[in-house]
């Protein structure tokens, strides 16, 4: 459903089919609408026959990366005789991006019956919800419904009579995006510096405090209530492009665009429909001139490739860009690309923990040079060594927090360098909308 | 040694075979390979962030970080591929953006990583047009001073307080490129092995107080030597500069101080540059003590002893030799020796197995107990009316002049005249541990040497020298040329040393017979054995 507007009749809202019902935030309500029956079945499953269906359903991280959620979950062994983790990773910090943020808020429930579920499934005890710490309402919702769940006796030492412990914690976090990067959440979670770690190991083999841990997006465990009540076949069913993209994908609209807001299409949905009818276009008089589709960390789309994507993990590569979290920011040409640049590249600078010297310097001197072009104070070489920094910067760090801030520079000195070179000249941005210079 | 898989690869085309589990660049240095590394220390925790040591490995996708990555079978390395050197390049150009390139007024120049690795790797110029960042210089207490200019946030500090000191008192604040090493609210660098911090830092970022604008590093003469200021025996260099000890740095020992010193250590140095020194031989005459040829003055100790009983007071900063000859002396007639140590307090380094600054404040307590002298806080006891007292270096401070006066007569030997030696018969100089060559043993029985690092004053000499010359003068028919002469002497009458010799010791030294990982039965003295190193 397209939050906060009605639902658009080419929307195939699943996880955003309660968005607006103040009435689903509750356990009654909730129960009402169908809630907590997969639970209840999945506690009478086997847990390889859970992971199995999730494998089979093709469903695929929802955070940016898309790894195949069954594969990640068959790496978590039951029985190795360690205490298994499951962490959430609600702490949705990509510029452009609040999906889960209105999962949380409107159907809180269902994250945690998609964490209890995938916490059985992977012989986990323990769930921590890692929540964004300016997400304040949002963590209203969680700990009610949570108090709510344990309250019924659907979480705690005997989960719906089932003889298994569950438990969920929500986690507050400070403010860091950088808390976002699965290897940080787990050091911000032990309560240490939010600096992401060398991998290997990786989280299934040491995780949160050294154990087996798996870490999924709010918005793939949501996803995981309906899949058990209707099978694999319906979710993998629900693709109209590559089958190895299935189900519904919510994506968060923001910027230049008539009705900004949370939408849920299936996979494969053209990209130009979705834009132009679904969101409802572009301001009237204002041509779209840019789309940066998966949050602030993917390479930025021309008009003309965005139109020509099919929205789903693939179809976004093909068309130079990434599905990645859903945050679809739109751009018109009232905007000046190189002053969209630089608030990106300062927001990446300003979140970079530091840890890594590309990282650490190369965001910072970025920011620099983007900004004095901004102010007219650039010049030709600067565009070569923007280019050959973010070339230094890219898959040499441990975390893609450098990367990331490579990738906006990059994709918009190459698609739009007339915009750098005008700035460089001398001539100024010529603003639509304001008539000034 | 139990069985350890090893692994076969290829770095820059020489191949290797290293144990499971080595990183890459462990496995370099086997092949005379140093990868460029800044954050990575042998000593730390691995932190992988400085992203300096990124190789080439086929197959791999990705530059692989060579501190983190272990190695794998087959592997195929190459330090020096075009995609490596541009990567550092570009690490060395970043690091270099904000750093204020004060290289002529920092006291790292000559032995900074940033500069060396810049030389080899780096670009000539740099393209950052922008201001620099800046941060004022804070004094991290002890003898820790932090330029956050030069800082290149490696954390080598941080994990050294974290990991091995377990103090934590440094930390990075802020984040991005405003971070920067700061101090826990209240917290110094007041532990005792806090200055390692500053051998830790590559750079010219955490500097010592106490060595601060003394002196270029390239002006500096090193030695090898071992600390003297307690039972330890960690490993050390001594830094010398015109004839003056300007500064002592620890000396890596895997088996003894890892990398690692105390600052008490480090900073006791003062004492071996001290200027009022015994410089010539001197010997009563008229009442007066007047210098004199060395011949003479050996003589003139040899006929005081000749047919005495001689009580020496030791001191447990002499080296083996001195201390083994010395017995010889003693000996002779029947005699008896005594030494004491001033003792401190105990400071651990917490993330080093048995390493320690110990109670006792000198480098041979375990040598003198080995070589017949006993331990005393009184340590004229032993001594008999009409005796030959020979002082060996003592400084016979806290000991009464009448005390001193039951000895028939009194030789000094030692590298100053205490004030209450005045009525001595002889004066021997002696040089002291960083002017000769010699061998201390640490209180595990570790026998290791050191070597002389500066001139003799005047005209003392060595102690083993001088000790050599009396035993001659005295009819003893061994003649020694060298300490090493006087090392086979040891290793020939004492069993705990038999089988050693300098060659053999080399620079890190053996433990001797009956300690912890040598054959044999327990010393003749009985001491706790401990940790030490196999011996062949």
């Amino acid at each position: 459903m397209g939050y906060p507007h009605p639902s658009h009749p080419r929307e195939t809202p699943i996880l955003s089919r309660h968005f607006g019902e103040p009435e689903a935030r509750t356990l009654h309500g909730w129960r009402g609408r169908g809630g907590y029956q997969a639970l209840e079945k999945a506690l009478g499953m086997a847990q390889g026959d859970i992971v199995n269906i999730v494998k089979d359903s093709g469903l695929r991280g929802r955070g940016g990366a898309g790894f195949p959620t069954g594969m990640k979950w068959s790496f978590m062994k039951p029985g190795d005789g360690k205490p298994h983790y499951l962490c959430c990773n609600a702490d949705e910090s990509e510029p452009g991006t609040f999906k889960d943020r209105e999962i949380m808020r409107w159907t809180p429930h269902a994250l945690v019956e998609g964490c209890a579920i995938a916490a059985y499934a992977m012989g986990a005890e323990t769930t921590y919800i890692y929540i964004r710490g300016e997400f304040t309402e949002p963590l209203v919702w969680m700990d009610r419904a949570i108090r709510e769940a344990y309250d019924a006796g659907i979480l705690g030492a005997n989960a719906m009579g089932s003889g298994k412990r569950l438990d969920v914690h929500v986690h507050k976090g400070a403010g860091a995006y950088i808390c976002g990067e699965e290897t940080a959440l787990m050091e911000s979670l032990e309560g240490k510096r939010g600096n992401p770690r060398i991998k290997p190991p990786f989280p299934a083999v040491s995780g949160v405090f050294g154990m087996p841990t798996t870490i999924n997006n709010v918005e793939t465990l949501a996803a995981v209530p309906a899949i058990l009540m209707q099978g694999a076949e319906w979710y993998k069913g629900m693709s109209l492009s590559n089958p190895k993209s299935t189900g519904t994908k919510l994506y968060s609209v923001c910027g230049n665009i008539k009705r900004p807001g949370t939408y849920e299409v299936v996979m494969g949905f053209p990209f130009g429909e979705f834009l132009h009818d679904v969101c409802g276009g572009g301001v009237e008089r204002r041509k779209l001139k840019a789309v940066i589709p998966g949050g602030a960390s993917v390479p930025i789309q021309t008009m003309a490739e965005a139109e020509a994507t099919l929205m789903d993990y693939e179809g976004f590569v093909a068309q130079g860009s990434m599905l990645g979290s859903g945050g679809v920011i739109v751009i018109d040409e009232n905007q000046s690309m190189v002053r969209v640049i630089a608030r990106l590249a300062r927001f990446f600078a300003h979140e970079s923990c530091g840890q890594c010297t590309q990282c650490r310097e190369g965001t910072a001197w970025m920011t620099k040079i983007v900004e004095r072009i901004r102010d007219g104070q650039g010049t030709m070489e600067d565009l070569d060594t923007l280019l050959d920094m973010a070339d230094n910067m890219t898959g040499t760090t441990i975390c893609v927090l450098s990367d990331s801030c490579a990738v906006p520079v990059v994709s918009g000195i190459k698609k739009f360098r007339s915009e750098f070179e005008a700035l460089i000249q001398g001539k100024r941005f010529y603003n639509v909308l304001t008539q000034v210079a | 040694m139990a069985d350890v898989k090893m692994i076969n690869l290829t770095i820059e085309g020489r191949p290797v075979s290293v144990p499971e589990g080595t990183s890459i660049l462990e496995a370099a240095k086997t092949a005379g390979i140093l990868i460029p590394h800044y954050c990575y220390h042998p000593g730390l925790p691995v932190a992988g962030v400085c992203r300096m040591c990124l190789v080439e490995v086929e197959k791999a996708p990705k530059l692989v970080p060579s501190c983190a990555s272990a190695v794998a079978e087959g592997q195929v390395v190459r330090v020096h591929a075009e995609r490596a050197l541009e990567a550092r390049q570009g690490v060395l150009e970043f690091l270099l953006i904000n750093h204020p390139l004060d290289c002529p007024i920092c006291d790292q120049s000559g032995e900074c990583e940033l500069q060396d690795y810049t030389f080899q790797e780096g670009r000539a110029d740099s393209r950052y047009r922008d201001p620099k960042r800046f941060n004022p210089v804070e004094d991290f207490g002890g003898d820790v001073l932090y330029v956050p200019n030069r800082c290149i946030l490696c954390t080598r500090c941080v994990r050294f307080m974290d990991d091995v000191a377990h103090d934590t008192v440094l930390n990075v604040s802020e984040r991005g490129d405003r971070a920067l090493i700061g101090k826990f609210e209240g917290k110094d660098l007041t532990h005792a092995w806090a200055g390692n911090v500053v051998d830790l830092c590559p750079v010219g970022a955490l500097l010592s107080k106490d060595f601060l604008n003394k002196s270029r590093a390239w002006e500096l003469d090193r030695t090898a030597s071992i600390c003297p200021s307690c039972t330890q025996g960690c490993n050390t260099m001594l830094e010398v500069r015109e004839g003056t000890v300007t500064r002592i740095k620890p000396r890596p020992n895997e088996d003894v101080n890892k990398f690692f010193m105390c600052d008490h250590g480090r900073l006791n140095y003062r004492w071996i540059n001290r200027t009022d020194r015994a410089e010539n031989p001197h010997v009563r005459t008229d009442g007066r003590l007047r210098s004199i040829d060395w011949d003479v003055a050996v003589h003139a100790a040899a006929s005081l002893l000749r047919d005495s009983r001689a009580f020496v007071l030791a001191s447990p900063f002499l080296s083996n030799e001195a201390l083994h000859l010395l017995s010889r002396v003693m000996r002779r007639n029947g005699g008896a020796g005594a030494f004491r140590v001033a003792v401190g307090e105990e400071a651990p380094l917490a993330g080093v197995e048995d390493l320690s600054l110990r109670r006792d404040r000198a480098a041979n307590v375990h040598g003198a107990e080995l070589f017949g002298f006993k331990r005393s806080d009184r340590p004229l006891e032993g001594l008999r009316d009409g005796d030959v007292l020979v002082v060996a270096d003592d400084d016979l401070d806290g000991i009464g002049a009448e005390e001193i006066a039951r000895a028939s007569h009194l030789i000094v030997i030692g590298t100053i005249l205490p004030a209450t030696a005045h009525e001595a018969g002889v004066l021997l100089p002696i040089t002291n541990f960083a002017e000769e060559e010699g061998t201390f043993t640490n209180l595990r029985g570790r026998v290791q040497r050191f070597l002389q690092a500066k001139p003799a004053p005047g005209s003392a000499r060595p102690s083993w020298l001088v000790l050599g010359d009396l035993l001659g003068a005295l009819g003893e028919q061994d003649s020694f040329y060298l300490p090493s002469d006087v090392f086979e002497s040891i290793a020939k009458s004492h069993s705990a040393f038999s089988g050693l010799s300098y060659e053999t010791l080399g620079l890190r030294g053996l433990p001797v017979l009956g300690e912890a990982g040598s054959p044999g039965p327990v010393a003749a003295d009985g001491l706790g054995a401990g940790a030490g190193g196999a011996r062949p």
